[in-house]
């Protein structure tokens, strides 16, 4: 069975082919580099996302954070429920670990400086 | 802040940040930013989505991430900011008139200006959409600040008009904060935005994009209840009989961006009407000279990197005229030719040594087509491409042999 795919990896969106049989990507073609042929080889089999958003503060603030990996496309909202479970009590730097293991190995951090 | 400035740069953006480094770097040590946002990083700030500095930095960065990659680099330097501050005029002396709290009303008379102001999303009133005015419309880079840096979700049922990618990033952004997005509707046949971001931020969540859709009705009074999408034909006239009502208590508009440019005007610098930015030479500087401009409020880029990019030439290029003062100009023209809405710079300096790097667009989606670059008839430089689309930008670099070769103005054309 063959997949089409837009690619999210850069703005240039490459349109690649990719050829499923017996749940297995036998190959992958239109892809114009790696990161493309990762990205259609888990698209067909677990679609992966990072997710952005922000996390409250106890000032009011908002901090935005990402996933520090892409987290499965299917727990996305799940996701999003547990950022919006938090608030923010304390400092943090960019890279600075809000919550571990938001979805398997991928961590929930910060992408802004927060200083109150 | 000091009496005396050799380089004031207007805006604390992607722009205004990279030129700074870049002066500073390049010998200009005496450097003012004004910004009037309480932080530098202009719109990246609530650009909280990851994919900027792929060029740049080869990692998927959100907007603040990439900004503070250049505060940093700002920070690291005797660069001087003032923040919250507004500029009121510029005059063509380079005479700027600022107001903060701390000075109140101020001018500074630097040696050289720097304009990185940015741009502004077109409203609803550009587009005369009929209705009242009732509250939930909002253009798509505001709902962006009140989800993102305030916190306030601005509707629950939302459709957006114009798929442009902020359009497109607020779709998703709002979805996954509980909203539910109806429709993308686009009046082109064609989506402005990147397909990246059609396929993740509208076909991830199942949201439908209407092709030659308009908006041909806004319903409320005191809040949107409800809107009329009707098809348009190829004249982009609503079509009777197309009409599709949709219950909804937001709009939002993401129908193009243009460079913020009362300042410029004020100054009485030269603008283009393609680009609606200042004309400049290679180097950015504006037909006034010391005057220089950089980043969106110049041309509306496609990529946050590319805006840095620009922005190092004109810092580079200001802190030359700082340290070596005017330069007589060599000018050709570089003018749009068939197909193409733009070409920037509008002028090369022949003066000024080294390639150049010019950025145009296209009108229209085209396959299998060539770029020609041309010179009293002659063609000095052919570039085949297999598409071309209004929303991406494109470039040709002219060697300095190229330009020494052309005799008068440089047409750049697209022949399919």
């Amino acid at each position: 069975m063959n997949k089409q795919l837009t690619c999210i990896e850069c703005p240039m969106g490459c349109l690649i082919e990719v050829e499923v049989e017996n749940g297995a990507v036998k190959s992958v073609k239109g892809n114009t580099c790696l990161r493309g042929k990762m990205y259609a080889e888990n698209e067909v089999i677990c679609p992966l996302r990072v997710v952005t958003s922000t996390v409250k503060t106890v000032s009011g603030k908002m901090v935005s954070v990402k996933t520090d990996k892409p987290v499965r496309k299917s727990e996305i909202f799940e996701v999003m429920k547990k950022i919006n479970s938090l608030t923010l009590d304390r400092n943090v730097v960019i890279g600075d670990v809000i919550l571990a293991n938001i979805d398997r190995d991928a961590n929930l951090v910060a992408t802004q400086n927060y200083n109150d | 802040m000091k009496e005396n400035y050799d380089i004031v740069i207007i805006g604390g953006g992607p722009a205004g940040l990279a030129a700074a480094v870049s002066a500073y770097d390049n010998g200009a040590k005496n450097i003012l930013i004004l910004e009037r946002e309480p932080r530098l990083g202009g719109i990246l700030n609530q650009c909280i989505h990851n994919g900027f500095g792929l060029t740049r930095f080869k990692e998927s960065l959100s907007g603040p991430e990439y900004a503070y990659r250049f505060i940093k680099e700002v920070e690291a330097r005797d660069i001087d900011v003032l923040l919250n501050t507004t500029v009121l005029s510029l005059e063509d002396n380079k005479t700027i008139t600022a107001i903060n709290s701390e000075y109140g009303v101020f001018s500074i008379t630097p040696k050289a200006v720097i304009l990185s102001m940015g741009c502004r999303e077109r409203s609803r009133g550009a587009l005369n959409i009929p209705g009242s005015r009732p509250a939930g419309i909002y253009s798509a880079g505001t709902a962006q600040k009140y989800v993102n840096i305030k916190g306030y979700l601005p509707g629950k049922r939302v459709v957006i008009l114009g798929s442009g990618d902020i359009g497109l990033i607020m779709a998703r952004r709002m979805t996954l904060e509980g909203a539910k997005v109806l429709a993308v509707c686009e009046i082109m046949p064609y989506s402005s935005g990147l397909r990246r971001n059609i396929e993740q931020c509208l076909n991830d969540f199942n949201i439908p994009l209407y092709l030659n859709h308009t908006i041909t009705k806004i319903e409320g009074t005191s809040r949107v209840t409800g809107v009329v999408v009707s098809k348009v034909d190829e004249n982009k006239q609503p079509i009777e009989g197309t009409e599709m009502h949709f219950d909804c208590d937001t709009v939002l508009f993401s129908v193009g961006l243009i460079p913020e440019n009362e300042l410029t005007k004020g100054a009485g610098i030269e603008q283009s009407r393609n680009t609606r930015g200042a004309v400049v030479y290679q180097n950015r500087e504006t037909m006034i000279d010391g005057i220089f401009a950089c980043g969106n409020v110049l041309q509306v880029h496609d990529l946050v990197d590319f805006v840095s990019e620009e922005s190092e030439i004109a810092g580079a290029c200001a802190a030359n005229y700082v340290l070596n003062g005017r330069q007589e100009h060599n000018p050709i023209s570089c003018i749009n030719g068939d197909n193409i809405s733009y070409v920037l710079p509008q002028k090369i300096d022949k003066n000024i040594p080294g390639n150049v790097k010019l950025f145009f667009r296209v009108r229209n989606t085209f396959k299998h087509c060539k770029i020609v670059v041309e010179s009293n008839g002659v063609v000095l430089q052919e570039k085949k491409k297999l598409i071309c689309v209004p929303g991406e930008m494109e470039t040709v670099i002219l060697s300095s042999d190229v330009i020494a070769k052309a005799e008068g103005d440089i047409v750049v054309r697209l022949e399919c």
